[in-house]
This record gives C-alpha cells, structure tokens and sequence, in this order.
C-alpha cells in the first residue's frame, strides 16, 4: 500500500487530560502503514465555542486549524465529535480550497480504519467484558453505526473493528444508542440533566458486569468516568483506540 | 423572572423514581414507534415524501391557502384570519358571543393552547370544557399539557385519583384506570349535551377540497362537533397540504410515529357543514410567515404535532414538559418557541445535547438539532447571555487561538488539578464536581510527550 500522510488531530482536552488515546491513536495509525504527522502547533476545532453559541468566535480556531493541517491527505482523530464540527461547519475562511480539502478527508479514527485503510485483521488481544457506547455525534453525525430509530440494515463500523480484537467479550447496552448525556457545556450547565443521563447509562453497562466501558469519543467516556469514580465502581473507561492498540 | 429549563429540570429530577418512570414510559412508546415503524419496509421513503410533500406547500403556501379558502367557502364553510394570538382569540370569542353560548367543549388543539385561549374566554365569563381525557385531567388541575399527544403523562394514575376524588367526586383511593376512566367518560358526556359550540384543532387541510381532517383516538373531537350547532377549527396555516392524494403519506406516517398504531382510531373529514350547522375555521399566522421567511427555521413548520422527538428526546424524558414553560416543549418546542418570544425562551435550544435523535425519528425529516444549533447562534449574537457567559467565551476564543497560550494555560490547569484540586472540587463552584470526579491530570500532554518520545 503506498504510504499516506495522516495529520493526527489530537482535540484539545484529549492532549491535556487523556494523552494516552492519542499516544494509541499514533501507534496504531503507524502499525498499519500510515506516514503519521502530528502538526505541533494544533489547538481546537472550535466546537466547544460554537456548539455554546458563539462560532462568530471561533475564527481564531479555524485559522490555526487550516494552517496546521494544510499538507496531508487524511486529517484523523480519536473523536467523532471533534470530526463531525470541523466536516459541518469549517468554514471557507481565506483558503476555500484548504477548507473543502480537510472537510472531505477529515475521517474519525474507526471509520478512518474500516472505509480508508479497509482494515481486515488487527494484532490485537484484550480479554474482557467491554461494554460499548455509541457516541451520538460519531453514531449519528457520521454515520459510524447504523441506528435505531431509522429503518436501516444493522452496521457497526467499531463494533466490526473490537470484533477482530482476540479475547474480546462486547456488549452493547439494552438501549443502544442513547446519549450519554455529556453534550459539551450541556454537562455543567444542565448539569441534573446531564447527571441523570450519564447514571442511566452506566446502569445498563453494571447489569451486564463489564470490566471496561469504551466508545469512539473521550468526551462521553470522560462524563461516564467521572460518574464511575464518584461511585466507586470498578468498571474502567478506554477509549478504543486504546483496545485496538493492546496486544 | 421565569425559572429557565435548568432548575425546572432540577427540580423534576430531586424525585428520581418519577423520573425514572417518567423516563421508561415514554421510551415504551417510542419503542412502540420503532416496532411498527420498522414493520414497514418504505418507511424512510415516506418520511422523504411527506418531508417533500410540506416544502412543496410550503413555499408555495400563498396559493395554496388561497385555494383553500375558496373551496372552503364553496363548501359552506366561514374562513377567518387571524394574525397573531390576540387575534385568534378575538374571533373565536366573537363567534361565540354572536351565537349568544356560553358553555364550549374543546379538542384537540396545541394551537388555542400556544394562544392560551382558555384563559382569555374564562377572563369573559364563557366556560370551555377540554374533552380529551389527558386535557381534561390537567385543565381540572389548573396545569398546561406537558406532551403535545399525550398531555397527562407526567402524572401517574395515584395522581390523577386524587384530583378526580376532588373535582368529580371519585372513590378516595381507587385507582383503578377503568374506573376512573369511566368516571371520566361520565362527566364529559353531560358536558357534550350541554354544549352548544366546539372547537376542535386540525390536523391536515386539504387545499383542492376545502376539506379538513382531525385525528383523535377517543373520537371526542367527532362528538363535540357532532352534537354541537357550531364548529369552530383552529388551525395553522402550516396544516395545509396540497390534495386528498397526499394525506395517505401523513395518515400512515401520523400515529405510527405518535404511538406506534397504524392509524388512529378516529380520522374524521369536515368539508360542508350539516343543515342548520354552521362551521367556521380560524387560519392563524402567530409569527409562522416569520419562520417561513428565516431560511434556517422554515423547515420547521414541516411538523405535524405526532411528538415522536419527545418521546425519543433523553433530555425530555428526564425533565418533563412543564420544564420547557412553553405551550410546545420538547425538542420542536424549543425551536417554535424561540420565534414567539426569544427572549423569555433563550433557554431552550440549549436544553439538548444535540444527539440527533429527534431529527432521525421525525416523520417529515426536519433537522431538529441543527435548528437548535442555528438558534443558539441567534441567541449569542442577540447578547441574550448574561456578560459573564460572554466574557468567559472571548477568553476561551482567545486561549484556543494561540497555541502558545494555549498550552501555557493547559500546563497551568493540570497543575491546578494535579497539587491543588481543592481549588477547583468544590460543589459549589464546579457544577461537574457536583455528582463527578473530575478526570484525572496527567504530568504531560500528549503534545509534551510527543515531543519527547514520538520522532524516534
Ligand atoms: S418535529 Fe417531527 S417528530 Fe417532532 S412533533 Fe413535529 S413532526 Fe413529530
């Protein structure tokens, strides 16, 4: 396969509080032939700005994430969320061809590997009861699994991904693909809401005993974590990127 | 000042069986909704019709009324306009008094409830009854609905005992759906005999026939207008569709997505009034030409009230409809109600997470939660924000603009977490440490890492 530039995009609050899924991100990209580069001067897409409101406020954003990314053929990341507003609503700014570039190659990092890379098999051994999450914007927003409200031929492009993944036990939740309530500054500023949510959730994945709970976006795991631990549960949350790395 | 979605939802939320029950009743509906919606193999096809079906009239909606008018009047009926609440109140007062009635039942209408109708003709001494049993069970309770369809859920039946004990004079304590439903029955059959004028809503208008259609599942609509001599249809003016051909896609499309059936139990056409009668239909504008000229919100006048983005709504479920303080809530609501007013409902399209599953459910495919999206622009650029929320935001901006910056003050905020959580754990300043741990702060970013260890 000839080697393809992949700028890994890395969201912000993943760089600062969740390293580790983007150090996974990067090795497994690099495991399966990718020429991975990781613009060093990258921030945000943007979304937490204009998702609250404000996008006339995310111009700043939007200029440093184009100068960044302006050289590779795909932009990856770990995160349907971050993919999904920069594909939506990036907009044409200064350089319109730049712009339309990254909004069509700009892929979430499960469906990067199932649509681009069309992955087959993966070197990969986790063995345990993993419950998994379907991310609203990733599901919905990009399509990466099909959904239960529409009438549709059943997909899942990470549940095919886990499926290849040696001593792996996956259970999807009763309710297969409700929000987990995290929905950016939705969690603070509805925070009972949000609360509620996230508590429904993790309720359906302790009846089905899992050891980890994981999903295509830190965002959702990090609002499930958080929950888990004031709990005292037991159950781990991993991003995916970080199973499909394990050997 | 109004309390906003936030602290109603709170307050839904303090009782946590309710809300669960609350919760689990309307996912039981929805799911209903997907087994019968599933069962057909053109389902998406018709949401695709019906979706085209209403752009169509939509913009071209000044023909089409006009149509409907004249064959409405060829038919017998009384057309009246009305361009905003007030004005829909007034005629429907004006027909009232002029048939010289004082007692009203009542239908099947979230439109007289947008234009709180009840209100202003108890304010001129006329009483109106609402004969749908949901209706009926908050208008004895002094509440508005909480569900376009099903405008009683929020009460469960111990609930709904205890007011009928009070106002009808029930058994104390027996709360025996049939009983109480029969008591019901009872009471609003003497108020059908009674009345000498209905007003029922609509649910389609058919511009090639004059005709109107109302769904009702207990066929209380068919028996006020029925045994009353006058018949007043409150409709707005997006209820049109272009002819008898197109009502088969939004019958089929209506109660599946409503409740799941595959057609409600009753679907009653009202074209010539009988001999003696009088029909008269109020098309009410209430700011939808406003909606229709926004590009953005147009598509929401597609709506055909069937309430499936309720009942799949996570944040509805969780927080009840009164916590939406508008006649509409739910997803829809929040973005009709906007429109009526934005700043006492500035709140509302924020109380979502934009999940998308309202727009996946909606039978005429309007993109729900990229109109919430589009409002909250609205609403940041209106400076409805209070200057805290605004400043926090520049700064935000400014901090993401730079990388420098941005990574200083990202250094800065894992050391804060890392050596002194106390600063940022605390209930009362940290809505996320409320019911959360905060996540934990690791030594590096990624970027520091990378910078480190990754171009070996
Ligand atoms: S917006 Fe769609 S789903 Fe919601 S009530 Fe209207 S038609 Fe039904």
């Amino acid at each position: 396969m000839p080697s393809m530039k992949v700028g890994l995009f890395v969201p912000c609050y993943i760089d600062q509080f969740y390293p580790q899924v983007a150090i996974a991100t990067l090795q497994l990209l690099q495991k399966l032939g990718c020429d991975v580069v990781v613009p060093l001067e990258q921030t945000c897409c943007g979304q937490p700005l204009a998702n609250s409101g404000f996008s006339k406020l995310t111009k700043g954003c939007e200029k440093n994430f184009v100068a960044n990314f302006a050289g590779v053929d795909y932009v990856v990341a770990p995160s349907g969320s971050c993919v999904l507003h920069i594909k939506e609503h990036l907009p044409d700014g200064k350089s319109p061809s730049l712009s339309t570039h990254i909004r069509s190659t700009i892929y979430e990092l499960t469906e990067f590997l199932t649509d681009v890379l069309k992955v087959e098999k993966l070197e990969a051994y986790f063995p345990y009861k993993v419950g998994f999450h379907n991310s609203c914007h990733g599901q919905r927003g990009l399509g990466l699994s099909s959904m239960t409200e529409l009438n549709m031929p059943g997909f899942s492009k990470p549940a095919m991904l886990l499926g290849m993944v040696d001593g792996i036990q996956v259970q999807l939740p009763e309710r297969q693909d409700e929000c987990c309530g995290f929905g950016g500054t939705f969690c603070v500023f509805e925070e009972a809401v949000s609360v509620k949510m996230g508590k429904d959730r993790i309720r359906e994945h302790q009846s089905n005993e899992v050891d980890v709970i994981t999903g295509c976006d830190v965002s959702c795991l990090m609002h499930l974590e958080g929950l888990l631990k004031r709990q005292g549960s037991k159950i781990r949350v991993m991003h995916i990127a970080e199973i499909l790395n394990c050997q | 000042m109004k309390k906003k979605h936030a602290e109603l939802a709170e307050v839904f939320n303090a009782d946590e069986s309710m809300t669960d029950w609350h919760d689990e009743t309307l996912w039981w509906i929805r799911q209903k909704r997907d087994r019968s919606a599933h069962n057909i193999p053109e389902w998406e096809q018709l949401r695709q019709w019906a979706s085209d079906i209403k752009a169509h009239t939509l913009s071209n909606l000044d023909y089409y009324l006009e149509e409907f008018e004249r064959n409405a009047i060829a038919n017998g009926i009384k057309v009246h306009w009305a361009r905003d609440a007030a004005e829909h109140n007034a005629i429907i007062a004006g027909i009232i008094r002029e048939n010289g009635v004082s007692r009203v039942v009542k239908s099947k209408s979230m439109l007289t409830e947008e234009c709180h109708l009840n209100d202003h003709l108890k304010d001129l001494g006329i009483e109106v009854v609402d004969t749908d049993l949901g209706e009926r069970i908050v208008q004895l309770r002094d509440e508005p609905p909480s569900h376009i369809v099903l405008p009683a859920i929020h009460l469960k039946k111990e609930e709904v005992s205890k007011t009928f004990h009070q106002k009808l004079g029930t058994e104390l304590g027996n709360h025996d759906p049939v009983y109480l439903t029969s008591a019901a029955r009872d009471h609003l059959r003497e108020r059908f005999i009674e009345a000498e004028l209905a007003i029922t809503g609509v649910n389609f208008a058919v511009a090639n026939t004059g005709e109107f259609v109302v769904c009702t599942n207990e066929g209380n609509a068919d028996m006020g207008a029925h045994l009353a001599k006058v018949h007043i249809a409150a409709m707005g003016i997006e209820k049109l569709i272009p002819s008898q051909k197109h009502l088969g896609v939004f019958t089929r499309l209506l109660a599946r997505s409503a409740t799941g059936q595959p057609i409600t139990a009753y679907t009653s056409h009202f074209r010539t009034p009988a001999r003696g009668r009088a029909i008269h239909i109020v098309l009410v504008d209430n700011g939808r030409s406003r909606l229709l000229g926004q590009e953005d919100f147009r598509n929401s006048l597609k709506c055909i009230r069937c309430g499936a983005c309720f009942n799949t709504c996570p944040v509805y479920r969780r927080s009840g409809g009164h916590s939406y303080h508008t006649a509409i809530a739910g997803p829809i609501g929040s973005i009709l109600s906007p429109n009526l007013d934005l700043k006492a409902n500035a709140d509302l399209p924020f109380a979502s997470t934009l999940c998308g599953s309202c727009s996946n459910v909606c039978p005429v495919k309007i993109n729900i939660h990229e109109q919430l999206w589009k409002w909250r622009q609205v609403i940041a650029d209106k400076k409805q924000f209070g200057l805290f929320k605004r400043l926090s935001m520049r700064v935000t901006a400014t901090v993401l603009s730079s990388p420098f910056v941005y990574r200083i003050t990202g250094r800065m905020a894992r050391w804060v977490l890392r050596n002194w959580p106390a600063m940022i754990n605390r209930k009362s300043i940290n809505p996320w440490y409320k019911q959360r741990e905060m996540p934990e702060a690791p030594k590096e970013s990624f970027r520091e890492w990378y910078v480190k260890n990754g171009q070996l």
